[in-house]
């Protein structure tokens, strides 16, 4: 009872603070398709939300909806904000697409920008973000660090964005190892820890002494520090969860854009485009390489200022799954391929699910 | 291999049948509590909330409990007093808990939890394979199967059972006898709640120590679909339990050794088992029937 009393008094002081907060000069809304608390994909976002409004300090207020599903609930919620008087809107997840799209054409006047998509508008920019870049790395540390060369890998979905990882993390694995071995276990959702726990299980069960995954849950890396092997965090900075464990942690770093983007919606510059930033820009931040000797961490380091530079892991010469090439000897693959793989590199055993 | 599949399945089975017996009870009893998932997460917090606080694992096993019993007893007090629908009252309490657990657990995401220690005794624990499975495992496994064997010798030898049973098979006839129908009722919500309680904070106590929101992710649904899968007897829910169990951690198993089966038909293979064996179950008439309770879901008001 208390705490419905507790939430009844904070949806009052919020509504308060919202219609204290009419000076800001712009309203910057957030629709999240998971809980703020998941410690991944929606809490990164959340916290870049956070970073941009604090840095504005008072100029811009925000705003956000969180766990709204895909679908005619996110068309509802996107044309909620767009009504109250959101001067921008971000949308961050994939299937928020095309109901972005319906709406941003209802409302000329609102900039909308959607997190991993690929169509724009004239008031709708894209943007995502070079998450494989950093799974090269892990990859190479991974083989460095593996004693029976064979990593485990746990994935969401088979969606080009999860593929080009895994792809990318054995590309990099190979460049130390060729004849390194990554296990994969598609769990089918973005979000279960108990499943996550359980696959990491397996595969460790299964012989894999390194633990990577695509899914959003500290439970892999847990089961990975009680097991006593190594594994990698996602999306957020997990070392507290395995501070014995974790090599280093992909974050994604989403303030940086927010702010530059507000900040040109503020100054009358904005204007659609795609944005797809890695490293190099600080969209993708590698976390500490903890729990390796110095000549591992110093050769993550290397590639990562290599990355950094501008080069791009998939480069050739690279071999599909079934012995064509994809890419020949120095020829980099383009960004529309690497945006749309749904193949496998050579020295991967598992078929694609398709 | 086999030794480490079999505790993988110990632990994926256990929340499924904490939360799942208690709801046997509680339809037992003639009431419909579809509230479970509700209950899970709320206990899941509070358990994860608590040991985090006090540093305790016991308290916050207590906390796990007492928290699906606080649930319960909202539920309890809906239903058999102000003789709300059960269905949408259920329903309710589900979302209630999601929303509430998330509040409430919004200070403990990103924080490591506290893992429950395993039994470790001299000797025993180490010996090869049963060591391990029978000695080696956390408190909340060996309740649950100290509730299983309670529940299943309750209900069948007990006098409190036989009242249970009679409560929830015809309620008119309990309360002519003069048996006290809604007491009884409440009960059995509360242990229903109890258990559900307890099922959530093993999730986060012991199965994946730590809090994320929607973390128990339906299984408190799997749960209720269990109840019917064991045709409310206490030991089939054992057997689906662990069946369930068995198959999801095999799928993963089949996986990694790359058996090139798509991996959606895999995921899909523990609910494809559960329907099978529903139909198996139902293609037989006397064996579903004679342990549904009669009252179930049905609201009892005493004519004074």
């Amino acid at each position: 009872m208390k705490n419905i009393l507790k939430a009844a008094v904070a949806a009052i002081a919020l509504a308060a603070a919202g219609s204290a907060a009419q000076a800001a000069d712009l309203k910057a809304c957030f629709i999240y398709v998971g809980p703020v608390g998941d410690f991944g994909w929606s809490y990164q976002h959340d916290q870049g939300r956070l970073a941009m409004e604090k840095h504005f300090a008072g100029k811009v207020e925000t705003a956000y909806l969180e766990s709204v599903p895909e679908g005619a609930d996110a068309e509802r919620a996107i044309e909620r904000f767009a009504r109250e008087g959101c001067g921008i809107i971000f949308t961050t997840s994939f299937g928020y697409m095309n109901p972005t799209l319906k709406v941003a054409a209802k409302y000329p006047d609102v900039k909308f920008e959607h997190a991993t998509g690929y169509k724009t508008a004239a008031n709708v920019a894209t943007y995502n973000s070079k998450f494989h870049e950093g799974r090269y790395i892990l990859g190479q540390i991974a083989a460095k660090m593996s004693t029976k060369g064979t990593a485990g890998y746990i994935g969401s979905f088979p969606i080009p964005e999860v593929v080009s990882g895994i792809n990318s993390f054995l590309l990099g694995a190979q460049s130390v190892n060729p004849d390194f071995k990554v296990k994969i276990v598609w769990v089918n959702s973005w979000f279960d820890p108990a499943k996550e726990a359980d696959a990491a299980k397996a595969l460790i069960d299964q012989g894999a002494d390194i633990i990577s995954q695509h899914t959003d849950s500290t439970a892999p890396l847990q089961v990975a520090a009680e097991r006593g092997v190594l594994g990698f965090g996602q999306a957020s900075d997990m070392i507290a969860f395995a501070p014995k464990s974790q090599l280093t942690s992909i974050i994604d770093e989403w303030g940086p854009y927010y702010i530059e983007r507000v900040q040109a919606a503020l100054d009358g510059t904005w204007e659609s485009k795609q944005t797809w930033h890695g490293l190099k820009e600080g969209h993708v931040v590698m976390a500490p390489y903890t729990n390796m000797p110095d000549d591992v961490a110093a050769l993550a380091k290397e590639t990562e200022a290599k990355i950094i530079a501008g080069w791009e892991p998939f480069t050739g010469p690279i071999t599909k799954q079934d012995g064509t090439e994809a890419a020949a000897d120095g020829v980099r693959l383009d960004d529309g391929a690497i945006l749309g793989m749904n193949w496998y590199i050579k020295g991967i055993d598992d078929k694609l699910p398709q | 291999m086999f030794e480490a599949i079999l505790l993988t399945v110990i632990t994926a089975a256990t929340p499924l049948l904490l939360a799942a017996i208690g709801e046997l009870v509680v339809e037992r009893s003639g009431v419909l509590n579809l509230g479970v998932e509700g209950m899970m997460i709320m206990g899941a917090v509070t358990g994860f909330a608590v040991a985090n606080l006090t540093g305790s694992g016991t308290l916050g096993i207590l906390g796990a409990i007492g928290a699906g019993m606080a649930l319960s007893a909202l539920f309890g007090f809906l239903v058999l007093v102000l003789v709300t629908n059960q269905v949408a009252t259920g329903l309710a309490l589900t979302l209630l808990g999601l929303g509430l657990s998330g509040l409430i657990g919004e200070a403990f995401i990103g924080v490591p939890g506290l893992k429950l220690e395993k039994l470790d005794l001299p000797f025993l624990t180490d010996l090869p394979f049963i060591g391990p499975v029978i000695f080696g495992q956390d408190p909340i496994v060996y309740m649950s199967v100290a509730i299983v064997i309670a529940v299943a010798y309750a209900l069948a030898r007990t006098r409190a059972g036989l009242v249970l049973r009679a409560v929830g098979d015809n309620h008119a006839s309990a309360h002519a006898l003069g048996l006290s129908v809604l007491k009884v009722r409440f009960l059995a919500v509360l242990f229903g709640g109890a258990c559900a309680g307890l099922a959530g904070g093993y999730m986060s106590l012991a199965y994946t120590p730590q809090w994320v929101e929607n973390m128990t992710a339906g299984r408190g649904w799997i749960a209720l679909a269990l109840v019917v899968f064991a045709s409310w007897l206490p030991w089939r829910v054992v057997i689906g339990a662990y069946l369930f169990g068995a198959v999801t951690v095999l799928t993963f198993h089949a996986q990694a050794v790359g058996v090139g089966v798509p991996s959606q038909l895999l995921s899909s293979l523990p609910y494809i088992a559960t329907i099978l064996v529903l139909v198996f179950i139902s293609s037989n008439r006397r064996l579903t029937l004679v342990n549904t309770p009669a009252c179930l879901g049905k609201p009892f008001v005493p004519d004074r």
